[in-house]
């Protein structure tokens, strides 16, 4: 079978689509990814045929995952679904060059090809970066190949296209910026300024997310429009709170009040078990998670805010307030402000008691302005 | 021994934005709290589905988080407008000699210190030190809410007008500081309610019912003021 001249590239690589195709995903599968990718962005269906037409035509850039500190839970989580999908064909087909877990190369074989790669397309590579930068003391809290993480993020990502920070500890330093933060973790945004970054946060980052900001890269060129904290705003643009499927009861008065009673099975909304839909921004009640069989909420636990920044410091998993700084764990922000309020109205009723027995009273009572 | 009796002036101290803003700010504040209390831990009993209990509890609460905007920004605009007895110079006291003098004097009553309270026209230098911080506290309130309101619709012109809220502090941050400065405000409404009840006792210049009626009685007749825009500058006196 010929193939038509444009699906080669000069560089000798292929299309993207031609390489699904060779992957054995038919013609259908593709355009029905092509609308799923396309409802992720929040792009109305007209744009379907644009995408499906990108795909066809775009040569696959090179792509490189770094992982700094991490816990490795992205590429897991992109990795160990039971199917795989198009859309992680897709990411397969484009992270070739470079990726600590999955490629076969090791030692200095491997930096080799990361160094080659990150020459020979500067500034045309995407990088996607996966875990924290510790910047303390120098970065010396994390190397590779002889090299501190913060070097390889500035030299890496300095001069990609764009890197897409997954997970939220590469987007806001994460679990290991919680305090005190003995390594001085950061996002990719901190430890590299000057680079092109889209954050997706998340413990783990979504894939279908992930997949849709390539797409959506591949497809206009450029990144999608974000937020205040760097997050594409087709995925963080509304709070989890206003898109649960137990809000009618949160606004009825329904909770849950100890995991497992009559509440929880009936799915009553989960707001005084501690949950962070109403402070977390996200749009896993829509997406949802492993091809949409389910996301937290939906399977009996609160959300806990994973993919804000600081969450592991403010967002205790089964309390709704952050603890109080400067007070212990079991001290809850009403026990304190109760505790304030009482101490007031003591110091204040005492002061009413002392006065009650001054002598200053009618008919004697006939001091003037300023007397003592 | 035959008391002596003097001869009080009716004087007319609180305007009517004065009043207005002081008991919609009280009421607002008051159903705030109630309300904000709820929201942070709803007890609803046996509610059913069909109910919209935590919905009509939070409306109520943004319903009166609008009046007492409004009311507080309203109170703003007469510190420029009102006499001097509203003038925002009464809130910084201690910036005077005369004032300092004066909030010794208050402090000195309030610890024991001195047998009679001096007696104030306006506010009382150390209750209006205290009004300035309320104010503060009230900002706050009112930024930290409305920051967690507009985010229903991020983007939108609310949303866009608070960025700054939302670059110092995350959601869960203004969620705990907004319930934990209710108990401070809590504790100033204690602090007042009491002093105003003090001062009406030992003053006895009408002080709660000027609240009200907009007079107190004073030993000394004092000229109608006026605050205005240019008090702002220190050699500026007021009458
Ligand atoms: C003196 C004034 C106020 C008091 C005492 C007060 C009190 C409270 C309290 C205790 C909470 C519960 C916080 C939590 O535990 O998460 C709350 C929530 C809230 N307040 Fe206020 N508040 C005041 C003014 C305002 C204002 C001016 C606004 C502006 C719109 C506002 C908007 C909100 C919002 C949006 C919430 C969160 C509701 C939710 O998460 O469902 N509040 N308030
Ligand atoms: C939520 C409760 C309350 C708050 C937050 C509050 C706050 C304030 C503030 C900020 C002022 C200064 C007014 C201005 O300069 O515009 C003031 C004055 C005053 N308030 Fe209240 N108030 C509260 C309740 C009350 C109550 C219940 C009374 C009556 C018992 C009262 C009596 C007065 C009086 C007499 C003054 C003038 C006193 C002076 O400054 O010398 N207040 N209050
Ligand atoms: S379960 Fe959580 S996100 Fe859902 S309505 Fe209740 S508080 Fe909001």
């Amino acid at each position: 079978m010929s193939r038509p001249q444009e699906d080669v590239m000069p560089s000798g690589r292929f299309s993207v689509a031609r390489l699904l195709e060779e992957r054995g995903v038919s013609r259908r599968e593709f355009l029905a990814f092509c609308s799923a990718v396309t409802a992720a962005m929040a792009l109305p269906a007209t744009m379907v045929p644009k995408v499906a037409h990108a795909l066809d035509k775009v040569q696959r850039p090179p792509l490189v995952w770094m992982e700094f500190q991490d816990c490795c839970g992205d590429t897991e989580a992109l990795l160990r679904s039971a199917n795989p999908t198009v859309g992680e064909l897709v990411l397969d087909i484009l992270s070739i060059d470079y990726h600590e877990t999955i490629m076969a190369a090791a030692g200095h074989q491997a930096e080799a090809t990361l160094e080659k790669t990150i020459t020979d397309y500067k500034g045309k590579y995407l990088c996607i970066v996966e875990g924290s930068i510790p910047m303390k003391d120098g970065g010396v809290y994390g190397c590779v190949g002889g090299k501190s993480h913060l070097d390889r993020a500035r030299q890496v990502c300095g001069s990609a296209a764009a890197t897409i920070a997954v997970g939220t500890c590469a987007a806001f330093g994460g679990i290991a910026a919680a305090v005190p933060n003995p390594t001085g973790a950061v996002g990719v945004t901190r430890a590299v300024p000057g680079a092109t970054v889209v954050n997706l946060p998340g413990c783990p980052c979504n894939a279908d997310n992930l997949t849709a900001v390539v797409v959506h890269y591949l497809t206009f060129g450029k990144l999608p429009a974000m937020d205040g904290h760097g997050r594409p705003l087709f995925a963080y643009g509304k709070r989890i709170h206003d898109n649960c499927e137990r809000r009618p009861h949160f606004d009825a008065g329904q909770y849950v009040e100890h995991w497992g009673d009559d509440a929880h099975r009936k799915g009553f909304c989960l707001y005084k078990m501690g949950c962070k839909g109403p402070a977390t921004f996200h749009n896993c009640p829509t997406q949802r998670f492993n091809e949409k069989v389910s996301w937290p909420v939906a399977s009996g636990h609160g959300c806990v805010g994973c993919s804000e920044p600081q969450f592991w410091d403010t967002s205790p998993l089964y309390r709704r307030l952050p603890n109080v700084p400067g007070f212990g764990i079991e001290q809850s922000a009403d026990k304190i402000g109760l505790g304030f309020a009482a101490g007031v109205a003591g110091a204040f009723a005492i002061h009413g008691a002392m006065n009650a027995l001054r002598k200053d009273k009618e008919p004697t009572d006939d001091h003037q302005q300023g007397e003592d | 021994m035959q008391a002596e009796h003097h001869c009080k002036f009716k004087q007319y101290i609180w305007e009517l934005p004065v009043r207005w803003c002081h008991w919609v700010n009280v009421l607002s504040i008051v159903v705030l709290a109630g309300t904000g209390v709820l929201i942070g831990n709803p007890v609803f009993i046996g509610s059913a589905p069909q109910s919209y209990l935590m919905g009509w509890i939070r409306f109520i609460h943004f319903v009166f988080a609008y009046a007492f905007a409004v009311s507080v920004i309203t109170r703003m605009i007469w510190t420029f407008q009102g006499n001097c007895f509203a003038g925002w110079r009464e809130y910084f006291p201690f910036l005077g000699v005369a004032g300092r003098a004066e909030m010794k004097k208050v402090f000195q009553y309030y610890t024991f210190q001195r047998k009679h309270p001096p007696e104030t026209v306006g506010h009382n230098p150390m209750a209006a030190t205290a009004y300035f911080a309320v104010f503060l506290l009230y900002w706050f309130m009112i930024l930290t809410g409305f920051a967690m309101y507009a985010e229903h619709a991020p983007g939108g012109t609310m949303h866009s007008l608070l960025r700054p809220v939302y670059a110092i502090m995350t959601t869960q941050t203004m969620h705990l500081y907004h319930h934990l400065v209710m108990y401070l405000i809590i504790g100033f409404v204690i602090n007042h309610v009491y002093s105003a009840w003090l001062m009406d006792i030992k003053e006895k210049g009408g002080e709660i019912s000027s609240m009200f009626s907009g007079y107190k009685f004073t030993t000394g007749e004092y000229a109608v003021c006026k605050s205005r825009f240019w008090d702002f500058f220190p050699w500026k006196n007021k009458p």
